[in-house]
This record gives C-alpha cells, sequence and structure tokens, in this order.
C-alpha cells in the first residue's frame, strides 16, 4: 500500500509531462483562436459594395462553388503580403470575395489598384459589426466556404504563397468534392 | 572579448558541475571522505565562473556594445544606467542566466552549512551539481546571451518605456532568489531519499533554506501585485495570470512545506509528506519556467517563446522533477514513520492546513494548466479566468480560517478540543460583529464580502488572543522566535484577506468628461480639475490633470494623472495619479481629450479603501517569516 | 509568430481608447452595471489577458458597444453571452462554461479536498495507534 502512495505522485507527473510533450509537438501557438465557425453555415452576408459600380455583398455570393471570403483593410500592412495569394486563388478558380474592415471607400479604391484585385465582389464593414459575426478579431483573416455555404476553415493572418500550396490547395481540392 | 571571456567561464562552470555532481555522489556511496569534500571547492568555483560570465554581461549592457545580440534588442543609447543593467535579466537569456547564477550562490551558502552530515551535505551537493549542470547546458545550447552581432549594430532596438521601472526591475531577482532556493529543499529532499532517512535533525537543516526562499518569494509576488496596481490603470492587483499563478504555485508549496517541517522538526512526523512537498515546491518553479517560456500558454508576462527551448526545459522538468519522483517512489517507503499523535492535536491541525494549501495549490495548478491540457488534445480552447479562481477558492476560506484560528491553540501530540473552542468564543463573535458592522454602516449587504471579512477579522483576533495568553497577558516575552514568526504571518494573511476584500468590495468607480473648474462629488471626496497642463520630460511629451481632492471642506492632496508620448519609442503610456487617503487610494487615469475642445477630457476615477492593507499585510507575513528565523540554536523548538 | 504580432500591434495602435469610455456608458445605472459585468466577463481576443471591460483594443470597445446596443434591445445576459460564444467560441468567456470537456477543471478542486480529506483522517487515525 505504501509503495503504491508512492507511486502516484510520479504517475501524475508522467501523465502531465507527455500532455506538455503534446502540447509542444502541435507546435500550437495559444494565441491563434479556433473559429467556432467551422462545420457550421457561414453566416448571412449583407454589406454595402465597397467600390463604387460595383456590387456588395448579398448571401446568395456564398453558394454555388467555393468561396473564399478574405477580411482586410487598407490600413492594414500585412494585408499587403497575402495580395499575390489571393490573385493566384482568383486563377485557380476561387471565388475571392472581401469585406473591407472599417475602412472608406476611396482608400479601398486606392489600394486595390495599387496592389491588386482579386475579388469579385467587396462588401464594406464601416463599424466592424460584421466582422463580429464572422468571429474575427485581428486583420488579415480568411474564411474557406464550400459550396453548400459551410464554413471550412479559417485562416488567421496573411496568407503566404506557402501556406497556400501546402495547407489550403490540398483542402480546397477536398472541398470540391 | 570580455563577452567571450564570459562564455568560456561559463563553459567551465558546466565542466565542473558535472564533476561536482558525479564526485561527491559517488563519494557518499563509497563513504570516500576527500570526494565527499571535493564539493565545496566545486561550488565555490563554480559561483565565481558564474559571476565572471553575469558581469561580463553587465558589462556589454552597461557600455552599450551593440556588437552583443542580446544588448542590441534589449537596450538603448538613451536608457538611464539602471534601466540598461536590469535590461541583462529583462529578456529569456539574461534572466536564465541570473537563474544559474543565483542557484551557484544558494549552493555555496549550502557548502558553508555548519553542522550538517557530510554525507547529507555531499549528496545534496551532487544533486545541487546536477540540477547547475542541466540549466548551464541549457543557457550554453538553446539560450546563449554570448551570442555577436556581426556587422555591430549602431543603436538598440529598445527603449520601451514601460520596462523602466523600478519595482519592474528588481521584480526578477527578488522572484528568481525564491523560486530557485527551493531548489536546496529540492536537493536536501533527494539526499535525504538516497540515505532513506529524513529525520528531525534533516528537517532543522532545510527549515531556514525554505523559509528564506520562502520570504524572498512572497516579497517578489508582493512587488509584482503592487507594480501591477500603479502601472496597469484599473487598479486590479492580482488577475490569475498563467504568469502570475506560476509564481503563487510553488509559494502554496512552500507554505505547505513550511508546516510540515515544523512538525517533522518538532515531532518527527510528516516525513514522506516533507520530503513530497520539498520536491514539489521547486518542480513548481521548474514547471511555472516551462509554461511561461515555451509558448503554450499565451500571457501579458511571457518572455517570446521557442518550442525548441520548451522541449529542452521539458526534458530538464522531466530529468529533475521524474528523477527526484522515481526516487521518491523507490525510497519514500523507507523513512520512518515516528511520532504518533491523536486525533486532536496540533500535528492534526498542521496536517488539515496542509490539505487546504494542497486544494488550492491543485486548484490553481487546474486552471492554469487546463487550457494547454485541452488544446493539446485537441479538445478546443477556453479560459480560465478570474471567476473561476475565485468561484473555487472562496468558499475554502472560511473554514479554512477556522483552522488557522484554531491550530495554533492546540497543544502536540494530545489536545483537548473542548476548552480551546471555548477560549475561541470571543475571537468568533468579536469577527461576526466586524464582519456585520460594514453592511449596517453601507446599508448594503453583502454575504461574501461579510464571509471574508469574518474570516479575516477571526484569524486576526484568535492570533492576538494567543500572544495575549502566551505572552500570559504581555508581561513575558521570553518565547521561541518561531512563535512570534507565526504571530506575524498569521496577522498578515488577516491583514491582506482584509485589505483585498475591503477595497474590491467597497471600491467606488466613476468614469466621466471633465473641464476646467469643473467638481465631481466621488465617494465621499469633492474632486476638482484644475486644469490640464501640457509639457515636456526628459524623454517624453506629457498631458498632465491638476486635480484637487477634497472631503468636507477639507483638503486631502492633489492627483496628477498623465498622458505620455515617448518619441523615441514611439510609445503613449498613461501614467496613474494616486493619492493616500488613510489606509485607501484615490486613483486617477487621464483619457482622450475632445477633438472639438482640448480642454474636455476624459478622467477615470476609483477609490480603494483599505487597499493599504494588502501592502502592508505581505510585508508582515514576511517580516514574520524573517522572525522565524531568528533562532538562536537548532534544536530549540517552536511553539 | 511576427506576423500574428504585427497585427496585433496595429490594432491596438490604430485607434486609441482607455476602456469604457462615458460616451459608451448606458443612461441607466442598473442596465449600465449589468453591461459592466458582461463584459468584465468577457475575454479579449486581441489582449488575451483582459477583459473587454478593461482592454484598449478596438475590437473590445466595438464588443463594448454591441453588448450595450443588446441590452437596449432587451436581450438577457445569457442570450448576449451565446450570441458571441457561437461566433467566438467558448473561448471568449472568462469563466469556462459547464461542459463535458470541463468536467474534470469543475470538479477538480472538490476532488481534492474530499481526497486530501479522506488521506489525512486515514494518516491520523494510523498515527493514533503508535504510541
Amino acid at each position: 500500500m505504501a509503495h503504491k502512495a508512492a507511486l502516484m505522485p510520479l504517475a501524475c507527473f508522467a501523465v502531465l509531462a507527455g500532455v506538455f510533450a503534446m502540447a509542444l509537438l502541435r507546435e500550437h501557438n495559444p494565441a491563434i483562436l479556433p473559429s467556432a465557425l467551422i462545420g457550421k453555415p457561414a453566416p448571412a452576408l449583407e454589406l454595402p459594395a465597397a467600390l463604387k459600380g460595383s456590387k456588395g455583398l448579398t448571401p446568395e455570393a456564398l453558394t454555388g462553388g467555393i468561396t473564399a471570403v478574405n477580411i482586410f483593410a487598407s490600413w492594414c500592412v500585412t494585408c499587403v503580403g497575402e495580395q499575390p495569394t489571393l490573385m493566384q486563388m482568383k486563377k485557380d478558380g476561387v471565388t475571392v470575395l472581401g469585406i473591407a474592415y472599417k475602412d472608406s471607400r476611396e482608400n479601398i479604391a486606392l489600394w486595390l489598384q495599387k496592389h491588386g484585385n482579386p475579388f469579385s465582389a467587396v462588401g464594406l464593414d464601416e463599424k466592424g459589426r460584421a466582422a463580429i459575426d464572422w468571429g474575427v478579431y485581428g486583420v488579415p483573416e480568411t474564411y474557406f466556404i464550400d459550396a453548400e455555404g459551410i464554413v471550412r476553415h479559417k485562416h488567421i493572418g496573411a496568407l503566404s504563397m506557402q501556406d497556400y500550396t501546402a495547407k489550403l490547395k490540398p483542402l480546397l481540392e477536398e472541398m470540391r468534392k | 572579448m570580455i563577452i567571450e571571456l564570459g562564455h568560456f567561464a561559463l563553459v567551465f562552470a558546466l565542466l565542473l558541475s558535472l564533476a561536482m555532481a558525479a564526485v561527491p555522489l559517488f563519494g557518499a556511496h563509497r563513504e570516500r571522505e576527500s570526494w565527499m569534500r571535493l564539493a565545496k571547492p566545486a561550488a565555490i568555483s563554480i559561483s565565481g565562473l558564474v559571476t565572471i560570465s553575469f558581469f561580463s554581461l553587465i558589462h556589454a549592457y552597461a557600455l552599450s556594445d551593440f556588437s552583443v545580440r542580446m544588448v542590441v534588442e534589449n537596450s538603448h543609447t538613451m536608457k538611464p544606467v539602471i534601466y540598461k543593467i536590469a535590461a541583462v535579466w529583462g529578456n529569456h537569456e539574461g534572466s536564465m542566466l541570473l537563474w544559474a547564477l543565483i542557484l551557484a550562490l544558494w549552493t555555496t551558502r549550502l557548502v558553508r552549512q555548519k553542522e550538517i552530515p557530510l554525507p547529507l551535505q555531499a549528496r545534496a551537493l551532487g544533486v545541487a551539481g546536477l540540477l547547475q549542470a542541466g540549466f548551464l547546458s541549457f543557457i550554453l545550447f538553446a539560450s546563449s546571451p554570448f551570442q555577436r552581432l556581426e556587422p555591430p549594430a549602431k543603436e538598440g532596438l529598445d527603449l520601451n518605456p514601460v520596462l523602466q521601472d523600478v519595482l519592474l526591475a528588481i521584480h526578477p531577482p527578488v522572484l528568481y532568489m525564491g523560486y530557485v532556493g527551493f531548489s536546496i529543499a529540492f536537493c536536501l529532499a533527494a539526499a535525504a531519499l538516497i540515505e532513506k532517512k529524513a529525520d528531525s535533525n534533516w528537517a532543522g537543516i532545510l527549515r531556514p533554506y525554505a523559509m528564506t526562499a520562502w520570504i524572498f518569494l512572497t516579497c517578489g509576488i508582493g512587488l509584482g501585485s503592487f507594480w501591477a496596481y500603479y502601472e496597469l490603470g484599473w487598479g486590479g492587483f492580482w488577475f490569475w495570470d498563467p504568469v502570475e499563478n506560476a509564481s503563487l504555485l510553488p509559494w502554496l508549496a512552500g507554505t505547505a512545506l513550511l508546516h510540515s517541517v515544523a512538525v517533522l522538526e518538532k515531532r518527527g512526523s510528516l516525513r514522506g509528506w516533507t520530503v513530497f512537498l520539498a520536491i514539489l515546491a521547486f518542480s513548481l518553479s521548474l514547471t511555472g519556467t516551462f509554461l511561461v517560456r515555451s509558448g503554450v500558454l499565451t500571457s501579458v508576462h511571457a518572455f517570446a517563446s521557442d518550442p525548441l527551448r520548451g522541449v529542452f526545459i521539458l526534458a530538464l522538468l522531466g530529468a529533475m522533477t521524474g528523477g527526484a519522483l522515481l526516487l521518491y517512489a523507490f525510497r519514500a517507503p523507507y523513512l520512518k514513520i515516528a511520532g504518533g499523535f491523536r486525533p486532536v492535536s496540533r500535528e492534526s491541525a498542521l496536517l488539515l492546513n496542509n490539505v487546504f494549501l494542497f486544494t488550492v495549490l491543485a486548484t490553481v495548478f487546474t486552471g492554469t494548466v487546463y487550457p494547454v491540457i485541452l488544446s493539446a488534445l485537441d479538445l478546443g480552447t477556453v479560459t480560465v479566468g478570474p471567476p473561476y479562481y475565485t468561484l473555487c477558492l472562496t468558499p475554502l476560506l472560511v473554514p479554512f480560517a477556522l483552522l488557522m484560528g484554531a491550530g495554533p491553540n492546540l497543544a502536540w501530540r494530545e489536545a483537548q478540543l473542548a476548552p480551546v473552542l471555548k477560549k475561541l468564543i470571543l475571537p468568533f463573535v468579536a469577527a461576526a460583529g466586524l464582519a456585520l458592522l460594514p453592511g449596517f454602516l453601507r446599508s448594503e449587504f453583502q454575504p461574501v464580502a461579510t464571509a471574508l471579512i469574518f474570516a479575516a477579522s477571526y484569524i486576526g483576533a484568535a492570533t492576538l488572543q494567543e500572544l495575549f495568553t502566551k505572552t500570559n497577558r504581555f508581561r513575558h516575552f521570553r518565547l521561541p522566535a518561531s512563535f512570534y514568526g507565526m504571530v506575524l504571518a498569521h496577522l498578515g494573511f488577516a491583514v491582506m484577506l482584509a485589505g483585498a476584500t475591503a477595497s474590491t468590495a467597497w471600491k467606488s468607480e466613476e468614469t466621466l468628461w471633465m473641464k476646467p473648474q469643473q467638481i465631481l462629488a466621488f465617494a465621499d471626496y469633492d474632486i476638482t480639475l484644475r486644469g490640464i497642463q501640457a509639457g515636456l520630460g526628459k524623454n517624453y511629451d506629457f498631458d498632465r490633470a491638476q486635480l484637487t481632492v477634497a472631503t468636507e471642506g477639507l483638503a486631502v492632496g492633489t492627483l496628477a494623472p498623465e498622458k505620455r508620448w515617448y518619441p523615441g519609442a514611439q510609445r503613449a503610456t498613461s501614467e496613474t495619479g494616486l493619492l493616500r487617503d488613510g489606509l485607501g487610494i484615490v486613483y486617477a487615469t487621464l483619457g482622450d481629450a475632445d477633438a472639438k475642445d482640448p480642454l474636455r477630457r476624459v478622467l477615470r476615477f476609483y477609490f480603494h479603501p483599505f487597499i493599504l492593507l494588502l501592502p502592508l499585510g505581505v510585508t508582515l507575513i514576511a517580516l514574520g517569516g524573517a522572525v522565524a528565523l531568528l533562532r538562536r540554536k537548532r534544536g530549540e523548538h517552536g511553539a | 509568430m511576427k506576423i500574428i504580432s504585427a497585427l496585433f500591434l496595429l490594432l491596438i495602435l490604430s485607434l486609441p481608447a482607455l476602456a469604457v469610455e462615458p460616451d459608451e456608458m448606458l443612461k441607466d445605472p442598473a442596465l449600465e452595471a449589468r453591461a459592466r459585468a458582461i463584459t468584465h466577463n468577457l475575454r479579449c481576443l486581441v489582449c488575451q489577458g483582459e477583459a473587454v471591460d478593461e482592454s484598449q483594443a478596438p475590437l473590445a470597445a466595438d464588443l463594448r458597444k454591441l453588448v450595450r446596443e443588446r441590452l437596449l434591445a432587451g436581450d438577457s445576459e445569457k442570450t448576449i453571452e451565446t450570441y458571441l460564444r457561437a461566433r467566438y467560441g467558448d473561448y471568449v468567456l472568462m469563466t469556462p462554461p459547464f461542459s463535458p470537456t470541463t468536467g474534470l477543471l469543475w470538479a477538480a478542486p472538490l476532488v481534492v479536498l474530499l481526497l486530501g480529506t479522506g488521506i489525512a483522517f486515514f494518516f491520523i487515525r494510523r498515527a493514533g495507534k503508535e504510541g
């Protein structure tokens, strides 16, 4: 009995150390929060057009094909870095929609002119309320929606070409099936 | 050149520590006195070498040597000298070197211990050598502060004004003296397990080390809390942040250890448990280090994290704690059970005290580690915020207080409960009265606050009553130092609990726009905004609000909160205005200006009644520990 | 990692705020107190160590406004928390929910206390038999 009791601390520690090792191996960044929307239908999207003469965002935009919803802003420095990747995605047949977060129409227009416009439509979220509906807590963030309108993946931070080729392209392939 | 010298010194220290681990342990095993005696010069040399290493780093920072990468990342020529030096340990690499230095110094203290059997000392130092080898290799292979930058930078990168603060500068060294101090208790515990012996003698040797470490840790935690209070701008002093919890856990284990070792020293009982606690305290220091530096947790405190470092620290933790617990599993059954006691006795009370402390420890530990566990097992993420801790821990406080009041009154071995309970009626009633009083005065009944004030008052009253009795109505003062230590520490805890409860339950808060000459009626005060002054400080621009505070026509003082802009660091900070009134503090922060009317500003006021009881309580606790250390002869038992 | 830090930095510096602004506050003190209680229990997702009530992040300001709007619209605390949980996950609450995954978390204190007391009593009984 005494011997068994003396083993308890070691056993507990071993379990704990194992869990810590797993936590390390996952290379999990605790600052990145998993999305609560994964596997659920995308939030209703109703935003006015950010660019003059083009359409805004409506719920229909999310059905009928794989869509990437990218939340960005013209004042966001890191967003510039992901424009090439978004352009590539557009070339690969993904419909890329944009939500401009707390921005102004003039700045958006200038920015897209300068850095390229991969978006089929851009909605203006002036107050940031739509972003809250999507569980956004920083820019940029990108959501991947399948043809049925279900949110399949959320990418936090700028989408690098590496992220796209390594992780997202396979995911998009899977989503097409 | 000097940095390289420091680097080499550390390498030599590592080699020596390996020798210090192997030779004395082997010597104790083979009873070779000369080998056991080798520990002393080894330890002293290691201390010297690590000191040289540390000073080489100070040298580089003090002279702003921007060919050293750490100096570039953490310093700036415009920083005042004291903050340049504090920057040495304001980052991961430097702080690990500070850790190693403090470990070396504590080990040297163990070397100079008198009246310790040589084999025990040799074994403890051997284990200490293992610990040092572990940390020194971590520094040398995974966290080297000695890296050069080629070509050297022209200027440093960090001029963060928030870090240029005296309290913040001394906070890490004080804390490390605590964390690392428990390593000696750990080494002594390991040595006891190797020898299969942990008797009253051993307890007497261990106690001052545990006590000193605990005092430093108490002060370190207090300093951190106080800094948070005046710097962070909303008057909070404890946030149950993972890093704060990481400092609280070894403190809780240390408190339990101090109580347990007292039983062991006095009565020879609780051997296995005391040895376990000694292992636990340092293991929690290590676990805290892991959690904070590995990147598995987010925290406002966390250093820039690196999973590779996390792996190394986890390996160290596994080897040290795992090793010690393995030793415990096999050797603990050999520790003789001695010193019987009856169900009603001081020993029982102290054992129950340990149960409570361990429950608090387990709760804080679970709350801190739970998010890591869930995410490691891919079960999502949760936040374990302050409400969890307050909900789980508050109910424990009243029964704990009742125990704290009764315990010191119980005799060792066998006590009578009835007379003790009768004696405690007076403090009980007094505490109840005191606790219900605020409810009447404020015509607002707050059940939780009342319960906690009762707990605090009860502990205070019972402790004072015990002092009264033992000194024979304050006539006879020749009592053991440990008794006075207990009185001070328990009073300190009561005072701290009262302060924390009162300042939280009865605080006032107001946020509003104010213009000059406007008067605000706030919590029995009249606060007038005299004006907003703009100006230039040493390396910042500021806006300062001048406020006068009066109560019933009588002036109480002034408040001068500021908003500062540091162009060098491109940062804005908010400096709070604090005004002490009795035991309370009036607290003000200055907010934004109205775009249309620059003289109209947002001002935020808080009033924290009785908050000074918090630092007072912490000071009394630390003082109690210090007093308990003043024992003339070992072998003189506490009351 | 660097990207994330830059992202957060951007959000913090872009719009200065100092937690609850007087203009955010509701006129009705009881309602305002409820708002404060709710935001005190919400975690700021940007400055992750702070509550929405205290955080200076712009997102925190937005959430504070949102909570007040919903209170004015008549939503209860539960409804508002559910609304935010649906969008941000359980993480957004400072108090972990009661669910199968958090069962161990909430049970731990009581379990340890009972176990500890039990072991202590066992030990006391054994010590009582010695001498």
